[in-house]
């Protein structure tokens, strides 16, 4: 099902067509150009000492014999970074109460997270920096470790910031409709205790910095490996007091990031100063091992839940308390609290029912901090849900997508507000159910279950639904006082040549960016794809804008450009109605041709239009001035997200002897709205899957007791690898946004969200003929087989 | 006595000379003996397709054939290649021999971050090189430590399935 | 993630490699295919004065009958055991159990006499020298001895090899016809460690099993022979109760450690599983 035709729609349009990405080329002959593999002149590299307690005070730190090693040239501690960094605080206006101590690129006499950076070291190799790590030694006294959420909300137990009444950073509720009136005259309630282990990002280029301050020009240019330059040229500039405008960030290729590289870290923080003491290039690349200890961690959830449903089987309420686990420090600019209000405004989102209660507690623990990574919050909500509304099927007698298609908000009846308070502009679950019914051969599917149950195999299936925020407007980080734009800005010009360039601030990670805003402009124009150039990722040359994040990037960014194409299109048409004595109405361009409106003939190629106007201005009429760039900015108005939905399913067999689950097929119907490049938005959701699919049965974050991560290498903490993925069936229902010209919403998380909720529900399905059932992720062979109680 | 010159124990930190044929062209070089091939490749000669990404082989990202084998760059040190012949995804590039490779993959978007991509194309290439009509579970098998976080491999699979029966289609492996 | 500076040496023969390693003073490591020793040298938890690469050992290389036994020179290459028609022929459960030795690249550069004085206890190969009755042919300053794959591992990590020494290859006795081999692992992912993994080689007289070798890998700190679950076996063909009693029989041979993900009642409920599905195929003349 398709978007009804709109004025997108045009003769050679390319919105809608799947054009492979003009940019991937020079990566698949290897010539990307990554921040790990930029080399400057004179550039020194950093190490860091890192912190092996996960709690304790500094007493003393001697770098004597390191300073003293030949070729390094700076050893820095937190004191010697703090005269010219100003501390920063994770904390965000709108999370009312919310507290986060003040932090500094390195610490000053207190590690709070086993891995944190101490001591930096700058050297003319890293293996002569690391030479030098080994050199310093550090005096440490053990403080009382807070490990895990129960003993961090232990009356009476050990501080993490010393002053502090608890470890609480945050609390939230939220309480509409009667919900204990429902659920006491609920004829059915069900209720369950979830755990989601932490899990993180794992980028396949570890995090980048290159960080160059020429004190002669006093003007700072950093090469990062980040989704935001914008938010960081402003971060280094207010916290290293440099002017905005001698700050240039530079975001090239980037070896993945799913929300993981928009966040400050300590160490890039660090890197900034050390370039700034040195007068040099310094580069710093976290290796692997420093990844898993020093990169942001997601999930962390514990969640207490139940559902009230009638006699026929419609929701009445829920009751929700989630408990989740940040480290120790609120991360920044963007805090690590955004994850658990999306949990528990999340829950429930695609249901039809008005009672519905939350609480939401954010703790702090000695450990790396959590804070974005792709589908904030959504996997835990959708799990939550989805498998009370199974558990709830089962109570009441109903097939899963019997009980789905009872209470999924009808297509027709929207805009609709949650009970949490979203208000969603049109949504189509109904549609998406029915057609993933289809797609799956549902009926096929369970009779096959039924049939190789006989014979001791026990497949399972599993169904999502889930709701996605994209598109957010600044009620999601600026009123909260946060200076991240929601707005994009995009400067459009005809070249000399008759080509267009196109500068924009949504930035490409590889999911596509720069080939969807050429499609746009392409299409807008009327010009070939190939004739369009798009910038991306430059502070000193692409306009101020968001980025890209939250699912941003084609709804904003792509409008962004739309416009701006069209005010580029005016301004041409302009000058070819003074050339050709029409009116700019009865001319239109077509493949790089300004035509006549009506009858498509051509009357003259754009590049005559760029020659004329750029060399041959004295032709043209006196006082006529072309404009062949213009600038736009774009910010969201109307709905504060633009909602997407959709609904995932998968089949699954369980080895029950050996607790090993095999994926044999992965399911999506998805409606993101318009969709302008199929394939990249398809590709999107495979990648996505497959990043929930890697939480739901392998990822997770293992802590020791005292607060060490006992598997922060890529051959312990187990990533989603070929053999083990399955193929992924899919298919789109698109119901535009009405709030832009474009109609496109965001498309990347939308797969992470509800794959770890599909095989949750599959796997359970799978061991209904045992009284087992699991309620945490990862799903492990160890947990299958305790649930089964085999050992 | 026999080849063991034992000032060499003196001299950890000291450069040594190594020899070898990178993508067919004979390069000499002087490298530390802690010099990682990978690092080698990417900082001495400024090969920087080849890339790190855990630096203990176990996500396939610094691929590259040594003497006609896919190897993983961070697992041997530069001083054990001397002598020996390297290809890279530059060399693989300018010789032709994966153009088919390439285009499938950029054809069907089988990448996106494109930091995996040489690491996948490398280990293709021996598979199709090896194995005539893999099946789809040979190809995941064959890429099973090549680790991509952004496309969930199915792409991947699909372009090298959709060259090896391009490959048959137009008379055998080349 | 860079090693510590070291110095190198490639030895061109045997006698080059021991005498290098003497005069080191015996802070060195020999180096073949170096896919275990390279990430360990760069996480700088080993830093020899000197690497000794052994690769361009001719003495070192090359798979020939030998008598009764198959030698498997030391520097034979993970996928040569894939490869080589002599494999296949005469020690098919090393044939059997390669492709799941890591991954293709891995395998192509390892070797099969690294792997063995790696001895990593959740290795395939040193694990499948004891279900071969294999023994392994060691070099060192004081001459040239062979030693049966059950003495050769000691402990997590140790072997029978002295320091200064190394193996020059693995002599395997060759495969009868009147014997079955079976291999299989439970890895959660394809080439990860497996969390329990076994080979066995059997020679029977129509369906009894006139004798067996069972050996478990990742169970322990070295590789491990059930010569209870052994005994339970032997002199009986592979019925449901014989197969149920070898299983019963795990729990004297097996004594797993304390692990953070799987704990010990569960690798012993797992090897149970893994030796009865193997033995069943056993049994069916796999």
């Amino acid at each position: 099902m398709s978007a009804p035709l709109t004025s997108l729609d045009r003769p050679n349009s390319y919105i809608g067509r799947s054009v492979p990405r003009p940019n991937a080329k020079r990566l698949l002959a290897g010539r990307g150009r990554y921040v790990s593999d930029l080399r400057l002149p004179r550039m020194l590299y950093a190490a860091f000492v890192r912190s092996p307690h996960s709690h304790a005070k500094i007493i003393s730190i001697d770098a004597g014999r390191a300073s003293a090693l030949e070729g390094v040239h700076l050893v820095a501690t937190g004191a010697d970074l703090a005269k010219i960094c100003t501390p920063w605080t994770g904390t965000l206006d709108h999370f009312k109460g919310m507290t986060s101590a003040p932090q500094l690129p390195l610490p000053l006499d207190r590690v709070v997270w086993a891995g944190q950076a101490v001591v930096a070291v700058v050297a003319e190799s890293r293996a002569i920096a690391e030479d030098a790590l080994e050199l310093i030694e550090i005096d440490y006294e053990d403080l009382p470790i807070v490990a895990d959420i129960d003993s961090a909300r232990e009356a009476g137990g050990p501080l993490i910031n010393p002053g502090s009444a608890n470890n609480v950073c945050f609390r939230s509720q939220l309480d509409n409709g009667s919900v204990d009136d429902a659920f006491a005259h609920a004829a059915h309630v069900v209720e369950e205790e979830f755990c989601f282990g932490r899990h993180t990002a794992v980028t396949l280029e570890p995090r980048a910095i290159i960080a160059d301050y020429d004190p002669a020009a006093g003007a700072l240019t950093v090469h990062h490996a980040t989704q935001t330059p914008y938010q960081f040229q402003d971060l280094y500039s207010r916290h290293y007091g440099l002017p905005e405008a001698r700050v240039r960030v530079i975001a090239t290729d980037i070896g993945g990031s799913f929300g993981m590289k928009l966040h400050v870290y300590h160490e890039d923080m660090a890197v900034v100063g050390l370039s700034i003491l040195l007068g040099r290039p310094v580069k710093y690349v976290a290796d692997r091992i420093e990844s898993f200890v020093s990169d942001i961690q997601a999930r962390d959830h514990r969640v207490r839940a139940r559902m009230a449903l009638d006699g026929k089987g419609e929701i009445q309420a829920m009751d929700v308390l989630d408990l989740t686990g940040i480290g120790a420090f609120s991360s920044y600019p963007r805090t690590s609290v955004v994850e658990g209000n999306q949990v528990i405004r999340l829950i429930g989102a695609p249901y039809r029912f008005k009672n519905y209660r939350a609480t939401l507690e954010v703790i702090f623990q000695n450990k790396v901090q959590t804070s974005q990574y792709r589908a904030v919050g959504h996997p835990i909500a959708c799990a939550v849900t989805e498998r009370l509304v199974d558990m709830a099927a089962v109570k009441v007698g109903l097939d899963p997508f019997a009980i789905r298609a009872q209470n999924l908000i009808a297509d027709d009846a929207y805009p609709q507000t949650s009970p949490t308070g979203y208000r969603f502009e049109a949504l189509s679950h109904q549609a998406c159910l029915k057609r993933l019914h289809e797609m799956m051969d549902y009926d096929a599917l369970r009779s096959e279950q039924a049939e190789l149950r006989k014979g001791g195999v026990y497949r399972g299936i599993g169904i999502a639904a889930f709701v996605e925020i994209t598109n957010p407007s600044p009620a999601f980080y600026g009123v909260g006082g946060a200076r991240i734009s929601s707005q994009d800005g995009a400067i459009v010009s005809l070249t000399p040549s008759g080509e267009v360039r196109c500068l924009i601030s949504v930035t490409e990670q590889g999911q596509g960016t720069e080939a969807i805003i050429s499609q746009i402009v392409a299409d807008q124009l009327g010009v070939a794809q190939e004739h369009v150039k798009v910038i991306t990722g430059d502070t000193e040359v692409t306009p101020h804008g968001g980025a890209t994040w939250a699912c941003r990037g084609a709804g904003i960014g792509g409008e962004t450009a739309l416009q701006a194409t069209r005010a580029l299109r005016r301004n041409i048409l302009e000058i070819a109605a003074l050339i050709l004595q029409e009116q700019p109405s009865a001319l239109d361009i077509i493949d790089g041709e300004v035509v006549d409106a009506g009858t498509r003939n051509q009357r003259m190629p754009v590049s005559e239009i760029a020659r004329i106007a750029y060399f041959r201005s004295d032709t043209l009429p006196p006082g006529t001035q072309a404009q062949l760039t213009v600038s736009q900015h774009f910010a969201p108005q109307g709905y504060p997200f633009a909602f997407t939905n959709g609904i995932q399913g998968c089949s699954l067999e369980v080895d029950v002897e050996t607790g090993f689950i095999k994926m044999l097929k992965h399911f999506i119907v998805e409606d993101c709205g318009r969709v302008i490049n199929p394939m990249l938005v398809d590709e999107q959701l495979r990648g996505g899957i497959v990043q929930g699919l890697g939480a739901a049965l392998f990822e997770e974050c293992r802590y020791s007791e005292t607060g060490q991560l006992v598997n922060g290498s890529l051959a312990d903490y187990l990533v989603p690898m070929p053999m083990e993925m399955p193929d992924i069936v899919i298919a789109h229902i698109e119901t535009p946004t009405a709030d832009t010209e474009l109609g496109a919403k965001g498309c990347g998380e939308a797969g992470t969200a509800a794959a770890s909720a599909c095989v949750l529900n599959a796997v359970n399905d799978a061991l209904t003929p045992f009284d087992a059932t699991i309620n945490s992720i990862p799903i492990t062979p160890s947990k299958v087989l305790k649930a089964l109680k085999r050992f | 006595m026999i080849g063991f010159d034992e000032s060499l124990l003196d001299d950890a930190d000291e450069t040594v000379r190594v020899r070898f044929t990178i993508n067919g062209r004979k390069v000499a070089c002087e490298v530390a003996p802690r010099e990682t091939l990978v690092d080698c490749l990417r900082n001495v000669l400024e090969l920087t397709g080849t890339h790190a990404g855990c630096e203990m082989g176990a996500c396939g990202a610094c691929l590259v054939q040594l003497d006609g084998r896919a190897v993983h760059a961070c697992l041997m040190f530069t001083v054990q290649a001397d002598g020996a012949r390297i290809d890279t995804i530059e060399g693989l590039t300018e010789s032709g021999v994966i153009a088919d490779l390439q285009a499938e993959f950029h054809r069907r978007n089988a990448l996106q971050c494109g930091f995996c991509t040489p690491g996948m194309l490398v280990n293709a290439h021996e598979l199709l090189s090896q194995v005539t009509r893999p099946s789809r579970e040979d190809i995941r098998d064959a890429l099973s430590g090549n680790y991509c976080r952004c496309t969930g491999y199915e792409a991947i699979v699909d372009a090298i399935d959709a060259v090896a029966k391009a490959r048959i289609e137009s008379g055998g492996p080349t | 993630m860079k090693a510590r500076a070291f110095s190198y040496f490639r030895a061109a023969t045997i006698d080059q490699a021991l005498h290098a390693h003497a005069r080191a003073g015996d802070d060195a490591r020999f180096i073949a295919g170096g896919q275990s020793l390279v990430p360990a040298l760069s996480l700088r938890l080993q830093a020899p004065r000197l690497l000794i690469d052994i690769t361009h050992i001719a003495e070192l290389r090359g798979v020939r009958r030998e008598g009764a036994f198959l030698r498997i020179g030391a520097l034979t290459r993970h996928c040569e055991m894939l490869s080589e028609p002599l494999i296949a022929e005469f020690a098919p459960l090393l044939r059997a159990a390669a492709p799941f030795v890591a991954h293709p690249a891995i395998r192509n550069r390892g070797t099969f006499g690294g792997s063995v004085a790696h001895a990593d206890p959740a290795s395939e190969f040193p694990a499948m020298t004891l279900a071969l009755g294999a023994e392994i042919e060691i070099v060192g300053p004081s001459g040239s001895r062979r030693v049966k794959a059950d003495d050769f591992f000691v402990d997590l990590f140790e072997t029978a090899l002295q320091p200064g020494e190394l193996i020059t290859a693995v002599f395997v006795p060759l495969f009868k016809a009147d014997q079955r081999f079976a291999f299989d692992e439970l890895a959660r992912r394809r080439g990860d460690y497996a969390l329990v993994g076994c080979g066995m080689l059997a020679t029977c007289t129509g369906d009894r099993i006139d004798d067996i070798r069972i050996s478990f890998f990742s169970v322990g700190n070295t590789p491990t022979r059930v010569k209870g679950t052994e005994a339970a076996l032997i002199g009986s063909s592979l019925g449901a109760e014989r197969i149920a009693a070898a299983q019963a029989a795990l729990e004297g041979d097996l004594a797993p450690p304390e692990g953070d993900e799987v704990p010990p009642a569960m690798r012993l409920h797992l090897a149970r599983v893994l030796l009865g599905r193997m033995l069943g195929r056993l049994g069916a003349g796999a």
